[in-house]
């Protein structure tokens, strides 16, 4: 099958050509966050899997990737508040309607047994006997509770754009956390190729890249017009550029695997197409909130459909 | 929560857990009799302190206020028409001698009989709708915006942490964060005034009653007999906009008459709840994140320490 644009050129009116839905005012921080709380999932996951498999190489640094990830993370959505100082009140309330405040609540969480787990590996530099001995189950127990929060972790930041007025977020609900889901799984994959490129590394590697690709595909592809912003102008460089380093970051993982440096290398092409792909998905919906056409006409063709069936 | 509270009608208030709610209040903003001159504009500035939004001339007609924003709670829209008399209908020939063309140097009926053109303007005042599922509502994460008693949609600003949420909720592109004051700034139907049984300020100062304030169940009833109205008056073109109660947003508390389609006047034709799609949004994440979870272990499989 063959996806062709076949978008007729949209017929419309609006008033004086200004965004009828109001463009996110998010910076690029909020991009930013999409890419380390992704990145500190998919590591999480990674340092799990050491953990069980009694790889220390890749427990350790999956640990402390997932730490550093965990504070530029809370440093984006701090500082993209229009009032940092009032962070805090994200805890007031525990609200199912609004992703943010679920999500608040994975973050902080996962946020708290990472820690420990995190804590955990400095278990041998500590002076008391007590913590050296007690730290590093504690900390396993807490590694995979970390793990286990990863996947949610992941994933709601799509729920979050997607339950939206923007046009081109909304619409693609359905594959959205799928590639956000691919893209961390990545991201954590690529810092074990650097780190201690090994079988699970690479593995994980095509794993993610082939989710979020074909996920991608679909994003891209399958929204009719509302997927135009994710491949024109700037966003849809931005994709491009972030397909080609995800696909190659996955071959290069398999075929340089007798390579320390040519892993390493595919490693870094995951982390950057990872990251480039949260500032691709971020950019379209903004684009799509700033031009009418996409508020109007499909919700034009949405009353025309319904007025159709409805005699 | 009711079955309803994503989606579909439901009363808010009630929905919202008030019991013995009073009626629910809401605006009828007809058009057909708006002359443009702000005056809800200024008045909502006025009692609200609404700091101004520049200086500007945009060229849009007499609009240089340009849309709703975090400074400008009330917006009135000048859309000027080149129309065919089919539209205008009876409305400009002989039988409707007001009706307002061009401006003259002479008064409006004083030049008669005024010079009518194949050309109209459409002038409207624009207002947070205060939805029956209000988007931006829904995904608040500090519960700032809550739901009132008359069924209005207010944010508390010692609660908003400035997060932008609602801004991108809002089906409408209503709600926005105020740039020096990082938080976010709407309409609250005058939540001041009308609990002391007041008119809200742009109503009040509205000197055509092109702006009705009143209980959303009174005002629709109005509404439809003045859609008839018009309708038997030759102006096939009025409609109502918002006034449904099984609309994408469970019906509009802010609702209007207007005379062309929505988006001429900056308004979505079909705007649809975000939330109302958040369980199959959630059910997707699911998925994707077992996904995820078996790519991990499928990853490391087979090995053992
Ligand atoms: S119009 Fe927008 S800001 Fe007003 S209640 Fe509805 S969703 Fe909220
Ligand atoms: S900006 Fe304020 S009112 Fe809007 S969603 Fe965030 S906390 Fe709630």
């Amino acid at each position: 099958m063959k996806d062709r644009s076949m978008v007729p050129k949209a017929e419309f009116e609006s008033y004086y050509g200004r965004p009828i839905v109001r463009p996110p005012v998010w910076t690029h921080d909020i991009a930013s966050y999409l890419f380390t709380g992704g990145l500190a999932a998919g590591s999480a996951l990674l340092a799990a899997g050491g953990q069980a498999t009694g790889d220390v190489t890749l427990r350790r640094v999956g640990r402390m990737t997932t730490l550093g990830a965990l504070g530029a993370s809370t440093y984006f959505l701090i500082i993209d508040l229009g009032r940092p100082e009032r962070f805090h009140h994200m805890l007031r309330v525990a609200k199912p309607t609004s992703p943010m405040s679920v999500g608040t609540w994975v973050l902080a969480t996962f946020g708290g047994v990472a820690a420990v787990a995190g804590a955990a590996e400095f278990a041998p530099l500590l002076p008391s006997r007590l913590l050296k001995r007690v730290l590093p189950p504690v900390g396993d127990v807490a590694g995979f509770g970390a793990a286990a929060l990863a996947p949610a972790l992941a994933t709601y930041t799509a729920v979050l754009f997607a339950d939206t007025a923007v046009p081109s977020w909304n619409a693609v609900y359905p594959e959205l956390p799928f590639m956000f889901a691919g893209s961390a799984l990545a991201s954590g994959a690529g810092v074990g190729l650097i780190a201690a490129p090994g079988k699970p590394a690479r593995r994980m590697a095509v794993l993610g890249a082939g989710i979020e690709l074909v996920a991608g595909h679909r994003v891209e592809h399958g929204h009719g017009l509302l997927s135009e912003p994710y491949q024109q102008g700037r966003p849809g460089t931005l994709l491009k550029a972030a397909r080609l380093l995800t696909a190659a970051g996955a071959v290069g993982a398999v075929l340089g695997r007798r390579s320390r440096v040519v892993s390493a290398l595919s490693g870094l092409s995951l982390l950057a197409g990872s990251a480039l792909t949260r500032f691709g998905v971020f950019e379209a919906g903004v684009a799509s909130a700033k031009d009418p056409k996409y508020t109007v006409v499909p919700q034009r063709e949405r009353l025309e459909r319904r007025s159709a069936s409805s005699p | 929560m009711g079955s309803n509270s994503l989606y579909g009608p439901i009363d808010p208030a009630t929905d919202a857990g008030y019991v013995d709610a009073p009626p629910r209040m809401g605006f009828f903003t007809d058009t057909s009799v708006c002359i443009g001159c702000k005056a809800c504009e200024v008045a909502c500035k006025e009692w609200n302190a609404v700091p101004d939004d520049g200086f500007n001339l945009l060229g849009q007609s007499y609009d240089n206020t340009g849309g709703l924003s975090a400074n400008s709670w009330r917006h009135v829209a000048f859309i000027e028409q080149p129309v065919t008399s089919d539209v205008l209908g009876s409305v400009s020939s002989s039988k409707s001698p007001q009706f307002l063309g061009m401006p003259t140097s002479e008064p409006p009926g004083k030049a008669s009989p005024g010079p009518t053109s194949d050309f109209r303007w459409l002038m409207m005042s624009n207002v947070c709708k205060h939805c029956t599922h209000a988007g931006c509502l829904d995904v608040c994460p500090t519960g700032a915006l809550f739901r009132t008693e008359f069924g209005t949609v207010v944010v508390q600003q010692d609660i908003c942490n400035g997060c932008g949420y609602c801004v991108s909720g809002c089906p409408y592109g209503v709600i926005d964060r105020r740039e020096d004051d990082g938080r976010a700034w709407k309409c609250t139907l005058c939540y001041d005034r009308i609990g002391d049984g007041l008119t809200p300020a742009c109503a009040k100062a509205c000197p055509t009653e092109s702006i009705q304030y009143g209980e959303l169940s009174e005002l629709r009833e109005r509404a439809s007999r003045r859609v008839a109205d018009l309708h038997s008056q030759g102006v096939p073109a009025a409609r109502l906009y918002g006034h449904e109660e099984d609309n994408g947003v469970g019906g509009d508390g802010a609702f209007f008459l207007l005379l062309d389609e929505p988006e001429v006047y900056g308004l979505p034709p079909d705007p649809t709840v975000a939330t109302r799609d958040l369980p199959k949004m959630w059910k997707r994440a699911g998925l994707a994140a077992l996904a995820m979870a078996a790519s991990a272990v499928v990853a490391f499989a087979g090995r053992r320490g």
